[in-house]
């Protein structure tokens, strides 16, 4: 089921008439409608849905339009056309007041600087979205406990923003939002500002809370790799268009055009791809062998060690049943297609 | 030659008639305003003489070890500094300037802050008091004293009227910027979670421009004090009438010693408003 659903959104900044439209219709670029009309077109008519449970990627380089497309959600920013539904309503049409409760009740923001207010200790930071929801303080500070908890925050309740690392004070601005306890989380370039390394754990532990959590969550970056390793699906954006949706499957095994093909050209495929993306389906005589599975959602790479005692065909579970099989000949020959693609392009 | 051609318009005479014509219709006003401003001051100048000498200097050392970034010299500098205002037999006068510095400052105050908070809000309202600020701080301030006297009469209501103006531009000027200079971000993150402009205002903006608010304010007393010699002009009691008195009769030592007073006071309020903590 699709809980949030975005209808032909545009969003230009500056004059939106006639002129503009008609350019838009006419497919001219936003370098051109900028030169002719001095409006700048960050959204163009974008389609798609996000369904419930499902982290939403979407991916651009600056100037994609991204960050402002994830402002029309919640409508920090209102669009300039188009339906934008989130669970059935439609958040374009709501006055201040609906527009209000609809986001204390639904919509959790976390930013790419953490937006944590340096005044709040941690706890009260975290609290802060159920504060304005006017909830007893009592309550609203346990809760806030358990959601730092859970982001392994527990401990640093008295502290104050500045005293934390990047990653700790991102942590804080996860939990505000969790704690806030909306089905739908929006992460703006959340782990952006974040060194390599501690971008990584925060996509490991994203991953693990969304295991227990099964938020609708949908997460902007920049970073093509932090896409395909959190993404179930994953929406391109270039100058202000969506450009290809699908899984991390289907963009790097079937670019939508040379543009995405470029962006995923040097993409290494097995540490990109699962084993769920490339299985076949499970046959009777694979059944029997449980011990020697491999999980589903293990990377490419991690599959090698199976294959070292000569198996060609690997049973793959899912933690508590066989769901299909694993072939060494695929796993090579994924392999080397994504190979021969970064060579006949050089 | 120029001069010739142009109307020579009768701009001191407008000025006059208008003061004049303020003076008499907004007197129902002007006239309760000033007697109940007075008979506050009056009290509180009271209450604060009331306090003996010791009793206050003591007051003043220990709220200035709490305060003070918690320092023991900032407390025994505050004590002696007051020692020697009572020892050079200034300190009734000490207590009225006191007493106008901090009504003046809280009026400004109270005035504003909302007054800032409405530039803060609307692009339209800055750019109209903008130039209404700038001029309210150049105009020298000899020329607030003139109407303070037409509308309330001399004495130490028409001098908190004149600090007033001259003083509170630059609380209003640093709530202004305080609250737009906040970082963008975490606007949206206080609108994202769904506050109300008033929630926004008080949990969000007030608090993060808090230090920007805090050196306004501090400077809006400051400026006060430096009103203190020029309000004494118009009868307002204390050091700035000594320092007036002895300008006339060119009594230096006088003079500067009353003038010490005040830079003594001013140096202990400014740390007062100035080392609050920063969280």
């Amino acid at each position: 089921m699709s809980v949030i659903e975005i209808n032909n959104v545009t969003k230009v900044f500056g004059n939106y008439n006639d002129k503009v439209k008609k350019l838009l219709d006419e497919n001219q670029s936003k370098a051109e409608i900028l030169d002719q009309t001095s409006s700048t077109v960050a959204v163009k008519a974008a389609n798609f849905t996000v369904d419930e449970g499902e982290i939403f990627v979407i991916m651009g380089l600056s100037g994609s339009g991204k960050s402002t497309l994830i402002r029309l959600i919640n409508r920090l920013i209102d669009p300039s056309d188009g339906a934008i539904n989130i669970k059935g309503k439609d958040v374009s049409q709501m006055n201040s007041d609906e527009l209000r409760n609809f986001r204390r009740e639904n919509l959790s923001m976390v930013f790419q600087n953490f937006a944590l207010f340096p005044f709040k200790t941690i706890l009260e930071n975290t609290a802060f979205g159920l504060e304005v929801k006017d909830i007893p303080k009592k309550e609203r500070l346990e809760k806030s406990k358990e959601a730092l908890a859970l982001v392994g925050l527990k401990g640093y309740e008295n502290q104050y923003p500045n005293q934390l690392s990047g990653g700790m004070q991102q942590r804080v601005g996860l939990a505000r939002a969790l704690a806030n306890d909306t089905d739908i989380l929006l992460m703006d370039e959340a782990f952006s500002a974040l060194d390599p390394l501690i971008r990584k754990d925060m996509q490991q532990e994203l991953l693990q809370i969304q295991k227990s959590m099964k938020k609708t969550i949908v997460f902007i970056t920049h970073d093509l790799d932090e896409a395909l390793n959190i993404g179930d699906r994953i929406a391109l954006m270039k100058d202000g268009e969506v450009v290809q949706i699908g899984t991390a499957y289907d963009i790097i095994t079937n670019p939508a055009n040379d543009y995405v093909r470029s962006f995923v050209k040097d993409i290494n495929h097995a540490k990109v791809l699962r084993v769920k993306d490339i299985m076949k389906p499970v046959s009777a005589d694979d059944r029997e062998n449980i011990s020697n599975s491999i999980a589903a959602d293990k990377l490419l790479t991690e599959s090698y060690t199976y294959f070292s005692g000569g198996d060609t065909k690997i049973p793959v579970s899912d933690g508590s049943s066989i769901i299909g099989t694993l072939h060494s000949t695929d796993v090579f020959n994924t392999l080397t297609k994504g190979n021969e693609e970064v060579e006949t392009d050089a | 030659m120029l001069e010739n051609f142009l109307p020579n318009l009768p701009f001191t005479k407008w000025v006059s008639d208008f003061v004049s014509w303020l003076t008499s219709t907004f007197d129902f006003i002007f006239s309760p305003l000033e007697s109940i401003l007075s008979s506050i001051m009056n009290i509180i100048i009271d209450v604060l003489e009331f306090i003996p000498p010791v009793i206050f200097i003591a007051i003043v050392m220990i709220l200035a070890a709490l305060f003070m970034n918690k320092k023991i010299t900032a407390a025994i500098l505050a004590g002696i500094g007051m020692l020697f205002i009572l020892d050079q037999g200034l300190w009734d006068n000490m207590i009225s300037t006191l007493t106008l510095v901090l009504v003046s400052a809280f009026i400004s105050v109270i005035i504003g802050i909302p007054l800032g908070i409405l530039m803060s809000r609307s692009k339209m309202f800055e750019a109209i008091m903008k130039p209404i600020l700038d001029f309210m701080q150049t105009m020298p301030a000899f020329v607030y004293l003139i109407p303070a006297v037409a509308f309330f009469g001399i004495g130490m209501v028409p001098g908190v009227f004149a600090s007033f103006i001259f003083s509170a531009p630059p609380t209003i000027r640093l709530t202004n910027l305080g609250i737009r200079q906040i970082d963008n971000e975490l606007i949206e993150a206080s609108d994202a979670f769904g506050t109300t402009s008033m929630q926004k205002l008080l949990k969000v903006q007030l608090p993060l421009a808090r230090p920007s608010i805090m050196a306004g304010v501090n400077q809006t007393i400051m400026l006060a004090l430096s009103m203190v010699v020029i309000a004494s002009m118009i009868g307002a009691p204390g050091l700035g009438r000594d320092v007036l008195s002895s300008l006339q009769r060119a009594d230096v030592g006088t003079g500067f010693v009353a003038g010490l007073g005040i830079v003594i006071l001013a140096i202990i309020i400014d740390r007062f408003t100035q080392t609050k903590k920063s969280a």
